[in-house]
């Protein structure tokens, strides 16, 4: 069997996300690597991020991974992690910058500055911590996951796909918004599945053994 | 349902090892860091804090491999601070597997430190901990660095707002005067700065009891506490504090 490749493109530290997979599936090998051939040949493809999408795809761009991205996220088990999952759609506010352009969408700012919660306390961005996810239809990621279920989260913008088909969960914050999207053999979500305690192991364990 | 508020345990570490009585039951060796942040997070810790306050310089890197031993076992938000100085410093806690790094001196030394983390490893991951005391001259809050000895002339309220600005996407905010009484937080300053900021606020300094957890939630508007001592000694787990909280209409993941 193949190795699992974790998409290295020089925007922050992945050790997380790598340990995590391990964790799930300590027969498979996880490769950490900015190789676009490593990405290609590998069973399934996870894709994290940090930072400003702007310098995410400036350095994705730099290390010539965007054909491979584009070719694994039609064809391979494909998991975007927060960032990752901004990064597949057009267009971001964030530094107006054009993403992979895999999924038609945008990605927009939480607009909350003056925005107050039930009792009256000014809502924060980043939206940090743990909130409640709701999956808007059955999928094999999902399993042994209550509805409801929280995982941990921390971002300043959101995705709003052009399409509501491809959505799989939303949460709020301080409106409903889409945290996870579902397409064929791709799976991406706006929380950190590597932080989100048990929760979040049934996720990738879940993805570890997804055959689409 | 919206956001559950978060209940954060800290760990003191020294050259490697947790410090502090840690008194859970049945754990062999209560000082070994991977061991303690695992037992908080069986039950139900949102996020750790761990706190290093290694004098010595040689002591120093010994965090790196205990960072690194953490986060592959513990799948939770990890926060490291103490004795961060520089760029590089936040760069190896960020590549040994910590999450948000803390730093409090070296920001108010040197505020240039604030934006270029967060320009180079996003705000997401940069903390403030602002520590405060009460300043009677003014009626308001001033910071104090290097563990409550130095005093800095800054307002605490206006410099937790300015960090905000360099690019800080949270504030852990330790009352200098409460911090080791057990009297509970500082209200009126968590309510200060909750309402000041547009970030997150982490609560810390003076937790004697689970009413004093509620207050910094219900009456301070605290994002998060952060306590240490009421879970080291075994009084409380993060367990039944949450139980406590969520009976007192506080949201909380359990």
């Amino acid at each position: 069997m193949s190795h699992i490749a974790v998409v290295d493109y020089g925007m922050g530290n992945l050790r997380s996300v790598q340990k995590a997979l391990e964790h799930v599936a300590p027969d498979r090998e996880v490769l950490v690597s900015s190789d676009p051939a490593v990405v290609l040949a590998a069973e399934r493809v996870v894709f994290p991020g940090q930072g400003a999408m702007r310098d995410c795809m400036r350095e994705i761009e730099a290390r010539h991974l965007r054909p491979a991205l584009q070719q694994a996220a039609r064809s391979q088990p494909f998991l975007g992690i927060c960032i990752g999952l901004q990064l597949l759609f057009d267009h971001s506010e964030e530094g107006d910058t054009a993403g992979l352009g895999i999924l038609p969408g945008r990605v927009r700012r939480f607009d909350v500055a003056q925005r107050r919660d039930a009792a009256g306390q000014r809502l924060k961005v980043p939206h940090m911590g743990w909130s409640q996810v709701a999956p808007t239809r059955s999928h094999p990621l999902w399993a042994g996951l209550a509805r409801d279920t929280r995982f941990y989260f921390v971002h300043s913008y959101y995705v709003e796909p052009a399409n509501d088909a491809v959505s799989a969960a939303t949460t709020t914050y301080p409106d409903r918004f889409c945290c996870a999207v579902a397409q064929e053999n791709l799976f991406a979500v706006q929380f950190h599945p590597e932080k989100s305690d048990r929760a979040g192991l049934t996720l990738l364990s879940n993805f570890v053994h997804w055959n689409p | 349902m919206g956001l559950a508020r978060r209940i954060i345990p800290c760990l003191d570490v020294n050259a490697g090892r947790v410090v502090k009585g840690v008194n859970f039951t049945g754990l062999r060796d209560a000082g070994d860091p991977v061991e303690v942040a695992r037992r908080y997070d069986d039950q139900g810790a949102d996020e750790v804090t761990f706190l290093d306050i290694t004098a010595s310089s040689d002591g120093r890197g010994l965090i790196l491999p205990v960072i690194e031993a953490v986060s592959a076992e513990v799948f939770i938000p990890l926060t490291v601070g103490g004795g961060v100085r520089e760029v590089a410093d936040i760069r190896a806690l960020l590549n040994a597997g910590a999450d948000k790094i803390s730093m409090n001196s070296a920001a108010v030394t040197n505020p240039r430190l604030v934006a270029d983390a967060a320009d180079r490893f996003g705000s997401q991951c940069i903390v403030v901990a602002v520590d405060a005391k009460r300043d009677p001259a003014t009626g308001g809050w001033q910071v104090y660095t290097h563990g409550g000895r130095r005093e800095t002339g800054l307002d605490a309220v206006a410099w937790a707002v300015e960090v905000c600005r360099l690019g800080a996407g949270e504030i852990l905010l330790t009352s200098m005067d409460r911090d080791g009484t057990r009297s509970g937080f500082d209200l009126a300053l968590t309510r200060a700065v909750v309402d000041a900021v547009p970030v997150p606020v982490i609560a810390s300094g003076g937790v004697g009891s689970l009413q004093d957890l509620a207050d910094g939630i219900l009456i301070g508007g605290a994002d998060a506490v952060l306590a240490a001592s009421i879970f080291h000694y075994g009084e409380h787990s993060v367990q039944s504090a949450k139980a406590y909280l969520a009976e007192r209409g506080v949201e909380v993941r359990q």
